[in-house]
């Protein structure tokens, strides 16, 4: 789950991390008093999770407080990289003498985790890495030893840091690699960490990713979720413990494992290109051992989507079994029909693997008039595509 | 022959004693797994009995190998659980453990897998978050269905469990030498390129298929090592060409960020190493069949 950066700064300023004060709002009028509580001039900035924000026009200074009202008026509800602005954070003017980047995060290739530090801070750090990448010292730090003192000497070292601050940057980034394991995050990066006119090591912008996997000793992250932009679709389907993502195409999905529901997508995307260009309308993995219930409530969440034209469900039983799937399919229709639900959309069924002649028995005895049975993956996405193109036609 | 996993193994099960534990370790028997014991410290001293084989339970992975010699660890510890798990695996020296547990955090599998270097590697680890492996005929350590195929040619390397499943299915016919699911999380013990270079070395391995899905660059460094490394025909097929970037696609470790991790990227380096690539699963199983039948 990736922050916005009020929140990253708060997380930062709870672990010892130097940032400046500063207040999120989310009306234009709330910045007259915020303003004059930070000293009567403010840095408006945009709070959305996508990058170039500044260019785009969301960072405004402002010189008083009513001039903090009309730069939070003309940037709230601006559109960033199709990211509507609603909420701006009020942050304490800086004096910048300097700008550095330093990070900590998961280096996958490596299995192990890595800082990365630049004098070279205040650009975007993927330009540096790639024009520069002598400038952007990567250091791997071991997950059991961690940022000692002799680490943070060592990424500042290799950084070169000027010698006046270097004991300053190395305690910012011990205090950071604080953050990153006491909160289970997968990235922590200050881009720009500034020296102040006064010599100051400050972290004046921060993005922190955090594990979701975590989520069992983090009580606390789930406040942080941003649930006000997730999709409705999405946040029901989460409420029910579905690993659901809204796609934009009218084949809704559903099968269990994520690799096969992964392919499941490829497989329609492909078929639907004989099809007028139909695509998959979202990705929804039911899990292993999935029981009727389960697949119950993907069917719900799936026939609730009006750009679905058509359903797919593609199953290999593994621990799932196909008669359970098949039995949840018949208990979804007719529990939709009793809510009052009329259900139009045509569904396609491939089922492999654990019991799959006894799922297909069911749904052969069922006989469900919007129900079809397709034995072969490819097979099935083509006629799970068919159906959309026509039904959007 | 086969590879990590033969009828010789001894395996105890970490978790043996929890419901998930207890499905399993039925399962892995009835695939005439040699399941020698179970790991769980409350109820060390006694024993589970499943279906007539009476499996006892030891206090720890050491004392359950100085008692039964086994040298495969199947852990199935609840996510808060399993960094302890596996570090006692790992301090117990276990030549195998394979995680199957899902939803550890990325912080825990970094820690255990930083301490089993430390100590020089000598636990292969497998997982987290996998359907373990299966060696056809012989052994079974995980959740992969043992019904699906036979023992046969193939080698076969996937990041997903029902991709896997997927692809013993259409290759039943064939049969499969060893199956190895290595996990779709961003940190994994065991990788590709491990199962490749074990595949390569196994005289009974004809052919490999490898299955990746989007996200680090695991396929691509594999492309790397098969260019290099691997004379025996290699068949891929990579998941998520459709998935958008940004987007966790039920894996942890299946995200695309920005240009890197994408379907089309693992498909090319792939091909550029001789691999043929399938579209679908089915067509990568036809791929298979004509290098074989050819």
């Amino acid at each position: 789950m990736d922050l916005f950066e009020y929140q990253a700064r708060d997380l930062f300023a709870k672990h010892g991390v130097p940032v400046l004060a500063g207040e999120v709002i989310d009306t234009p009028e709330a910045a007259r008093e915020v303003t004059e509580r930070l000293g009567g001039k403010a840095v408006v900035k945009a709070q959305v999770k996508v990058g170039g924000r500044g260019k785009a026009g969301g960072v405004k200074l402002a010189s008083d407080a009513a001039d903090a009202v009309e730069k939070a008026g003309q940037i709230l509800g601006m559109d960033i990289k199709g990211h509507t602005v609603h909420k701006v954070m009020l942050a304490q003017t800086a004096d910048i003498a300097e700008e550095y980047y330093v990070s900590f995060l998961l280096d996958r290739t490596n299995r192990t985790f890595l800082a990365m530090a630049s004098v070279e801070g205040g650009v975007e750090i993927e330009v540096v890495a790639e024009e520069k990448p002598e400038a952007l010292a990567k250091i791997p730090v071991d997950a059991n030893e961690g940022c000692t003192p002799e680490k943070a000497a060592e990424i500042v070292a290799a950084a070169k840091f000027p010698a006046e601050i270097a004991d300053q940057v190395a305690e910012v980034l011990q205090k950071l690699w604080t953050v990153f394991i006491k909160e289970d995050a997968l990235l922590v990066e200050v881009n720009p960490l500034i020296k102040s006119g006064d010599g100051k090591i400050i972290a004046l912008d921060g993005k922190v990713s955090l594990d979701e996997n975590a989520d069992f000793r983090q009580p606390e992250h789930e406040a942080l979720e941003d649930k006000a932009a997730a999709n409705p679709l999405e946040a029901a389907a989460k409420a029910k413990n579905l690993n659901y993502v809204k796609l934009d195409g009218e084949v809704g999905i559903i099968g269990n494992g994520a690799g096969l529901v992964m392919s499941t997508l490829d497989v329609v995307a492909y078929a639907g290109e004989a099809h007028g260009g139909v695509k998959p309308a979202n990705f929804l993995d039911i899990g292993g051992g999935a029981s009727a219930e389960v697949m119950a409530n993907g069917l719900e969440i799936i026939l609730g989507d009006p750009d679905v034209k058509s359903v797919f469900v593609n199953v290999f039983g593994g621990i799932t079994a196909c008669d359970e799937v098949a039995n949840g399919i018949v208990q979804a229709l007719e529990l939709l029909k009793t809510k009052g639900e009329d259900v139009t959309k045509p569904l396609v069924v491939r089922l492999d693997g654990n019991n799959a002649e006894l799922g297909r028995k069911i749904l052969s005895d069922a006989d469900h008039p919007l129900v079809q049975r397709v034995d072969t993956m490819d097979g099935a996405a083509d006629k799970a595509a068919e159906l959309a193109a026509a039904a959007s036609k | 022959m086969a590879i990590f996993l033969t009828k010789d193994s001894k395996v105890i099960v970490q978790g043996m004693t929890g419901a998930t534990g207890m499905k399993h370790t039925k399962l892995m028997l009835g695939d005439g797994t040699n399941i020698v014991g179970g790991v769980n410290p409350r109820k060390a001293g006694t024993s589970v009995d499943f279906d007539g084989t009476a499996v006892p339970v030891f206090g720890s992975v050491a004392e359950a190998i100085e008692k039964t010699g086994a040298d495969v660890s199947v852990v199935f510890v609840p996510p808060a659980f399993a960094k302890a798990a596996v570090v006692e695996a790992i301090d117990a020296e276990i030549g195998l453990a394979v995680v199957i547990t899902e939803g550890i955090a990325v912080h825990d599998s970094a820690a255990f897998w930083a301490y089993a270097t430390s100590k020089g590697n000598k636990t292969r680890i497998i997982g987290p978050n996998c359907p373990g492996l299966i060696t056809p005929g012989q052994s079974n350590a995980g959740i992969i269905p043992g019904d699906i195929t036979k023992p046969g040619r193939i080698g076969l390397v996937s990041k997903s469990g029902t991709l896997t499943y997927q692809m013993m299915y259409e290759l039943r016919d064939i049969g499969f030498s060893s199956a190895v699911g290595i996990g779709g999380d961003p940190v994994i013990g065991t990788t590709h390129i491990d199962a490749l270079a074990a595949f390569e070395a196994d005289p009974e391995t004809d052919l490999i298929v490898m299955i990746g899905e989007i996200g680090g660059d695991a396929e691509e460094r594999a492309a790397d090592y098969i260019a290099k490394n691997v004379t025996k025909p290699v068949v891929g097929y990579v998941a998520g060409f459709t998935a958008p970037e940004g987007k966790t696609m039920g894996h942890a470790g299946a995200i695309v960020s920005g240009s890197s991790g994408t379907a089309q990227a693992k498909k090319e380096a792939l091909e550029a190493a001789g691999v043929k690539v399938g579209k679908t699963p089915t067509e990568t199983a036809q791929l298979a069949r004509a290098i074989l039948g050819g």
